[in-house]
């Protein structure tokens, strides 16, 4: 490997990097805004144009406030649990393709390294639980952990049926490829084909971000702040920052996975008329468009739901989003025999 | 020179957290040094090129199955062992077993010589579509035979979790 390739994959990364701690800050200020709209108040308007410096006054705030550690914690385990979360948000990206040429890495068993980062995760909540030694902090820890191994069975359910139809309708030949998936939705998007699958993915994203309806791990009224209740200063700060991470990452790869992800509609009709530069510039903005669509669901449904109870979460997931996640992918798999 | 410095890099990382599993006093270090263990055991998959039992190493193993050690270690509050715990001689007994069968298990691996294509073959397995091609139509068979197994061991372990109700 030559020293320039290493040195472009390096601007590739911190530039999506960077670029995503920025979205983050943007999704903080959309968050405030469409619930102060769904409230019918007016949100944050005091800091810059429309309030649009708000979050990184936030930031700032965070940065200069006292780092309060509990006297009786774990040290090195409180200090490693927001290193865990934010690391296991940031290391998702590194598959997302975000045109048909910008990615940082494409592998062949794409989808797969996605759910093996969702599936850890949890590590950075549990812990920062544990190790507060609080006993909100610690139920916060608990009920995040059996709500996302709870969750994960009907999300990796879903994704095979994706996988089926990748299976089917893809011209290339890898199929956990995440730009296979795409590929495979030039025509239809996986939406319309698997209308089951994609509800049951993005209400397991819901909980698999601990977002309202399913945020049981820092239910305010119950918990105080939930596994993160002992964590101030800055390290409070990356548990949020990270929060947002993974709910970017989640709506894009629900985006990838069920809309299509880059692809234009009616691409193919225009695609090899225009310029390539132009075509990646216009599938990036394709592919952002739907992510915030979806990041707009995320904060619409927060503030629209109430949260559920414990036991009727759980019975959610096992006893009606595992069955019918099954039953949804022995139905796509027949017809899928039955048109081949 | 890079995969043998990664496979010594991850080999001591591996070592490390396997010993500091046995040896931490508290359970929840336990748990984490074996999190990190099988990490390093699936970087050791990667660079034999076996991506798929690399990343389903971190789905199961760390994902799936420490999470739930870590959710029981938590919920029943476990402190730290008491240095002066002996073990008694059952324990000692079947360590030995345990450990005399891990140690002819091993040497029986190390003495299989493979011959340099047959090496690649074992490589090429580590591809998705191969295993799946195996798992299914070579072996099918034992393979749902370790299901039922699996199966079978499920309603064992609820059976002894459920209170009996005397009738």
């Amino acid at each position: 490997m030559e020293l320039a390739d290493i040195g472009r994959i390096l601007a590739t990364i911190l530039s999506i990097v960077g670029g995503l701690i920025t979205a983050a800050a943007g999704m903080v200020y959309a968050e405030r805004k469409v619930a102060a709209l769904i409230q019918q108040r007016n949100g944050p308007n005091r800091v810059g144009p429309w309030g649009l410096l708000q979050p990184f006054a936030d930031v700032l705030k965070l940065f200069i406030k006292e780092d309060i550690v509990p006297s009786i914690s774990n040290k090195f385990v409180h200090f490693l649990a927001p290193v865990i979360s934010l690391l296991v948000a940031l290391s998702a990206v590194a598959l997302i393709p975000f045109a048909h040429n910008i990615y940082i890495a494409d592998i062949n068993i794409g989808i797969l390294y996605t759910l093996a980062i969702t599936s850890i995760a949890v590590y950075g909540i549990t812990l920062s639980g544990w190790s507060s030694n609080s006993k909100y902090a610690l139920l916060g820890g608990l009920r995040s952990s059996a709500q996302m191994i709870s969750y994960e069975l009907a999300m990796g359910l879903s994704v095979v049926s994706v996988i089926l139809l990748t299976n089917h309708f893809s011209t290339k030949d890898e199929y956990l490829r995440l730009s296979s998936i795409i590929d495979a939705q030039t025509t239809v998007w996986n939406i319309f084909r698997n209308p089951i699958g994609f509800l049951i993915f993005l209400t397991c994203a819901f909980a698999e971000c601990n977002r309202a309806p399913f945020d049981l791990a820092e239910a305010e009224q119950e918990l105080v702040g939930g596994f993160h209740t002992e964590y101030s200063s800055m390290k409070f700060g990356t548990f949020f920052l990270s929060e947002y991470i993974n709910m970017f990452m989640a709506s894009a790869i629900t985006s990838i996975l069920f809309l299509g992800g880059y692809h234009i509609p009616f691409e193919g009709l225009f695609a090899d008329k225009i310029n390539p530069t132009l075509l990646s510039v216009l599938e990036v903005m394709m592919f952002l468009t739907k992510t915030s669509f979806l990041i707009f669901v995320f904060i619409w449904v927060r503030w629209t739901l109430p949260r559920f109870k414990y036991n009727q979460l759980m019975n959610i997931g096992w006893k009606v989003f595992l069955p019918l996640s099954l039953l949804n992918l022995v139905v796509i798999a027949a017809v899928l025999l039955f048109i081949k | 020179m890079l995969s043998t410095f990664l496979f010594w890099f991850l080999s001591v990382i591996a070592i490390a957290a396997a010993i500091g599993t046995i040896t931490a006093r508290n359970p929840v270090f336990s748990a984490l040094s074996l999190v990190l263990n099988f990490f390093a055991l699936a970087g050791l998959y990667l660079t034999l090129q076996a991506e798929f039992i690399a990343v389903i190493q971190v789905i199961v193993y760390a994902g799936a199955i420490m999470v739930l050690f870590l959710f029981v270690i938590m919920l029943l509050n476990l402190g730290s062992d008491s240095k002066d715990a002996i073990a008694s001689k059952l324990q000692m007994g079947l360590a030995i077993i345990a450990g005399g069968g891990f140690v002819l298990m091993m040497t029986r691996i190390f003495m299989i010589q493979l011959e340099p294509n047959k090496k690649q073959s074992v490589l090429m397995n580590g591809k998705v579509e191969k295993i799946g091609e195996w798992l299914l139509k070579d072996y099918v068979f034992p393979f749902e035979i370790i299901s039922v197994i699996l199966l079978a061991s499920l309603v064992g372990a609820i059976l002894i979790a459920k209170k009996y109700k005397a009738h």
